[in-house]
C-alpha cells in the first residue's frame, strides 16, 4: 500500500504536489511528458528525495523521513542497475548483503532468483557481456530476492524492443500476482500501461491530472494535456 | 568533403609538419652523432656519474609519484563526500600549482619551508628544503592536486543510480568504497601514476632550484649543467639519449593524459550520494580536506604576502617583463600557426595513418625533452658561431614547440566540429581560401583559438627551461630574473618579481577561464 498525503516538493523553481493512495497488490502505471515529475514521484516514495511537507505512508507506516534502506521498497532504474565489475550472481547477491557473506540457504536463494528470471546460465558473466534486457533481469532478480512489498520501476524497459518489453512485463506481472507486490511502473509508452496496469496516473507539470482505470484514461478526450501527450 | 579542400589542408599541414620534424631532427641528430663518436672513441659512454644521475632521476620520480598518488586518494575520497562552502574555490586552488609558473610556486614553497621560512621560524629550528626531501616536497605540491583532480573526475563519473542502489541496499561505508569507488578509481590509477612520473622525471625548475650537486641532479638538469657549466657536449649527449628513451617510454604510457595538466576542473554540482556521515567520520573528512587545503594554500598565500612585503627593483622588473612579452607573444603566435593547420588536417584526414602521423608530430615535442632539443640546437648554433644572436629565436621556437601539444589539444575538438559542420556547405557555396578563413573559420573558432593562444602564451611566460639553457645577461625574462635573484639569495627581491609574474599569469588564467566556460 502506498499513500501520499498532501505531499509538497520543491527543488530550485520546480514544484510537485501529490495526494493519492494505491492499494496493496495493485499494478499502477505512471505516464506523462518528460519533466512532468514521474521520476520525482518514485524518488519521493523510495526516499531519494524528501518532501517539504506532507506524509508518505508505506504499508500503513509513516515513512516520510525514513532513509531509503529502511523503506519496504525496491526500485529498478532505467540504467546502471548493475556494477560492471561484478558478475551477475554477485550483483543479485548484493540484494541480501552488501558484504556478500552469504549462508548456504541464501546462496540457494540467489540461484533460485536467477533461475526464475532466466539468468541461471549467465550467472558468471559480467554485465558488459550480456544484453540490455538481461541486465534489467538482474534488477528484477534482485527485487525478487529482497522481497519488499513495493516495487518501483522507473522506465526500466525503455531501451528494449517491443517484443522484449512485453516479455519483461509478463515476468513482472507474474511475480506481482504471485507475491501480491504493489507495483508502480513509470513508462513513456501508453501501450505498456494498457498491457500491465489496472490503473494509470497521468502526470503533467508536477501534478496528477487523472488517475483511473487505464483503458478509461486513454479514451478520455477532455484533457488537452493528455491529448497533446498521446498525440 | 571535397578533394580540393582535403589536399589543400594536407598541403597546409605539411609546412608545420616539416618545421616540427626539422626542429626535432636539428635537436636529435647532432646529439646522436656526438654520442656515437664518443662511444667509439672512449669505448664506454655510461660512467658512474651518468648512472648516479639516472638512478636519482628514477628514484625521485618514483617516490614523488607514490607520495602524490597515495596522498591524493584520501583527499579525493573526502572531497567526493563532503559539500561545503568554498568547495569550488578549493578545486580552483588545486589547479593553481600547475597553472602558475613553476618558479613562482617554488618561491612560495621556499618562503614557507626554507631555512629562514615561515615553518622554520614557527618551530624555531631551520629546515633544509634542498636535496631529495625538498624535491619530493615540491613535486608532491605540484602533483597531489593534479592527481586529486583527476581522481575526483573519475568519482564524479559514477552514475547517480549507483548511489541510489547503495542507499536502497544499505551499503556500509566500506561497501561503498569496495564496490563503487575503488573499481571506478582503479582503472585510472596506472594512467595517473605514469603521468605524474613523467612530469617528475622531466621536471626541470624544481630540481634546478632545490636540487644541486651530483647527488641530487636529474637527467634534465644534468644536461643543462653539462652544457652551461662544464661545456661537455659529449656528456650532455649521453644524458640526452637516456632522457629521450625514458620520456619516449613514458609518453607512450601516459600521453593520452597529458592534456589534463593544463585543463581546468569542471565545476559540477556534487552528486547526491544519499549517505549520512557520522560525526566522527565527518570530523576525519574535514581534517583531511583542511590539511590538503593548507598544504596547497599556504605556499600560494606566501607568494602574495611575501610579494606584497617585498622591495621591488622596478627597472629590472620592467626590463624583464618587456623581454618576457617579446618572447611569449611570438611564441604563442608561432605555436598557433603550427597547431591550427595540424588540427585542420587531422580533422579532415581520410587515412588513419596520416592522422596518426599528425597526432604523433604534436606528441614529438613531449617525447623529445626540451633539454635534448636544446642540446642539439646549442651544438649547431655554437658551431656556426651564432649562439648569442640566435638565442632569443631559439627560446621562442622552443617555447612554441613545448606549448604545441597543449595548443593542439585545446583546438582539435572544436576544429573537428567546425569542419564537420561547415565543410560541405562551404564546398557547395564555393567559399574557400582566405574568404572562408575570414567569413567562417575565424568567427566560429575565435574562442578556441584565443584559448589555445593564451595557453601557449602562459606556458611561454612561465618557462624556465629554454631561458636557462639559452639565456644570458642580456636576455632575462621574468622567470629567469626570479631564478637569478633566488640564486644570489635576494629572496626579498625574488618575492616581488614572483608576485608580478603571478599577477600577470592570474590575469591570463582568468581570461582563459572565462573563454573556456563559453567555448
Amino acid at each position: 500500500m502506498i499513500r501520499l498525503d498532501n505531499i509538497h516538493f520543491r527543488y530550485d523553481d520546480y514544484t510537485a504536489d501529490f495526494d493519492f493512495e494505491i492499494a496493496k497488490g495493485e499494478f499502477v502505471a505512471v505516464i506523462g511528458p518528460s519533466g512532468s515529475g514521474k521520476s520525482t514521484l518514485l524518488s519521493l516514495i523510495a526516499g531519494f528525495d524528501a518532501p517539504q511537507s506532507g506524509r508518505i505512508l508505506l504499508d500503513g507506516k509513516d515513512m516520510t523521513r525514513a532513509p531509503p534502506s529502511a523503506r519496504p521498497v525496491t526500485m529498478v532504474f532505467q540504467d546502471h542497475n548493475t556494477f560492471a565489475h561484478l558478475d551477475l550472481w554477485t550483483n543479485v547477491a548484493l540484494g541480501i548483503s552488501p558484504s556478500l557473506k552469504l549462508t548456504a540457504t541464501e546462496k540457494q536463494d540467489v540461484d533460485e532468483a536467477l533461475a526464475r528470471t532466466g539468468l541461471a546460465a549467465l550467472a558468471r558473466r559480467k554485465p558488459g557481456e550480456v544484453s540490455g534486457g538481461e541486465r534489467q533481469r538482474v534488477a528484477i532478480a534482485r527485487a525478487l530476492l529482497r522481497d519488499e512489498p513495493i516495487l518501483l520501476l522507473d522506465e526500466p524497459f525503455a531501451a528494449l524492443g517491443p517484443a522484449l518489453r512485453r516479455e519483461m512485463l509478463d515476468l513482472v506481472k507474474e511475480l506481482q500476482a504471485e507475491k501480491t507486490y504493489t507495483v508502480m511502473l513509470v513508462s513513456h509508452n501508453p501501450e505498456d500501461a494498457l498491457y500491465a496496469a489496472t490503473r494509470t496516473a497521468f502526470l503533467d507539470n508536477g501534478r496528477i491530472l487523472a488517475f483511473e482505470p487505464t483503458r478509461q484514461l486513454l479514451q478520455r478526450r477532455d484533457l488537452p494535456e493528455l491529448e497533446s501527450y498521446i498525440g | 568533403m571535397t578533394g580540393s579542400s582535403f589536399s589543400r589542408s594536407r598541403l597546409a599541414a605539411s609546412l608545420p609538419l616539416a618545421a616540427i620534424v626539422l626542429a626535432v631532427l636539428a635537436g636529435i641528430v647532432p646529439v646522436a652523432l656526438i654520442g656515437i663518436d664518443e662511444g667509439i672513441i672512449t669505448g664506454h659512454i655510461i660512467d658512474a656519474y651518468v648512472l648516479r644521475i639516472l638512478w636519482f632521476t628514477l628514484l625521485q620520480a618514483g617516490l614523488s609519484t607514490i607520495l602524490s598518488v597515495a596522498l591524493a586518494i584520501p583527499v579525493a575520497l573526502a572531497l567526493a563526500r563532503v559539500d561545503f562552502i568554498g568547495r569550488r574555490l578549493l578545486l580552483r586552488l588545486f589547479a593553481l600549482p600547475l597553472a602558475l609558473p613553476a618558479i613562482v610556486v617554488i618561491l612560495g614553497i621556499v618562503t614557507v619551508y626554507g631555512r629562514t621560512g615561515w615553518l622554520s621560524s614557527l618551530i624555531g629550528s631551520p629546515l633544509n628544503v634542498y636535496g631529495l626531501a625538498g624535491i619530493l616536497l615540491a613535486h608532491v605540491f605540484f602533483n597531489l592536486p593534479l592527481a586529486t583532480r583527476l581522481l575526483l573526475q573519475q568519482l564524479d563519473g559514477i552514475p547517480p543510480e549507483s548511489w541510489r542502489l547503495a542507499a536502497q541496499l544499505d551499503f556500509t561505508e566500506r561497501a561503498r568504497f569496495r564496490l563503487i569507488e575503488w573499481p571506478q578509481m582503479r582503472g585510472s590509477l596506472p594512467g595517473i601514476a605514469s603521468l605524474v612520473f613523467l612530469l617528475c622525471a622531466a621536471s626541470f625548475a624544481v630540481v634546478l632550484t632545490l636540487g644541486g650537486g651530483p647527488s641530487a641532479t636529474t637527467l634534465e638538469v644534468g644536461i643543462y649543467q653539462a652544457l652551461r657549466f662544464d661545456y661537455d657536449p659529449a656528456r650532455a649527449t649521453v644524458l640526452s639519449l637516456l632522457q629521450l628513451a625514458l620520456c619516449a617510454l613514458l609518453v607512450l604510457l601516459a600521453g593520452q593524459y597529458a592534456n589534463a595538466v593544463q585543463s581546468w576542473p569542471s565545476l559540477r554540482r556534487k552528486p547526491d550520494r544519499h549517505d549520512a556521515q557520522s560525526p566522527l567520520r565527518s570530523l576525519i573528512l574535514s581534517v583531511i580536506i583542511a590539511a590538503a587545503a593548507l598544504f596547497v594554500g599556504v605556499p600560494i598565500a606566501a607568494i602574495v604576502i611575501a610579494g606584497a612585503l617585498a622591495t621591488f627593483t622596478w627597472s629590472g622588473l620592467l626590463h624583464a617583463t618587456l623581454t618576457s612579452l617579446a618572447i611569449a607573444l611570438p611564441a604563442a603566435a608561432l605555436s598557433l600557426a603550427l597547431a591550427w593547420p595540424l588540427a585542420q588536417a587531422s580533422a579532415r584526414a581520410a587515412s588513419p595513418s596520416w592522422r596518426s602521423l599528425l597526432n604523433l608530430s604534436a606528441l614529438l615535442t613531449l617525447i623529445v625533452p626540451p633539454a635534448v632539443l636544446a642540446t642539439g640546437w646549442f651544438i649547431l648554433a655554437s658551431r656556426s658561431g651564432l649562439a648569442l644572436s640566435a638565442a632569443p629565436f631559439l627560446v621562442i621556437a622552443m617555447n612554441a614547440l613545448m606549448a604545441l601539444p597543449f595548443a593542439l589539444g585545446t583546438l582539435s575538438t572544436s576544429v573537428q566540429q567546425a569542419m564537420a559542420q561547415h565543410d560541405r556547405l562551404c564546398a557547395s557555396l564555393g567559399i574557400g581560401g582566405l574568404r572562408r578563413l575570414i567569413l567562417i573559420d575565424l568567427p566560429v573558432l575565435r574562442r578556441p583559438l584565443g584559448l589555445a593562444a593564451a595557453m601557449a602564451f602562459m606556458l611561454s611566460l612561465g618557462d624556465l627551461t629554454a631561458i636557462t639553457l639559452f639565456g644570458s645577461q642580456s636576455l632575462v625574462t621574468l622567470p629567469a630574473l626570479i631564478y637569478a635573484q633566488m640564486g644570489s639569495y635576494r629572496i626579498d627581491a625574488a618575492a616581488g618579481s614572483a608576485l608580478a609574474l603571478a599577477l600577470f599569469s592570474m590575469v591570463i588564467i582568468t581570461l582563459l577561464d572565462k573563454w573556456a566556460a563559453k567555448a
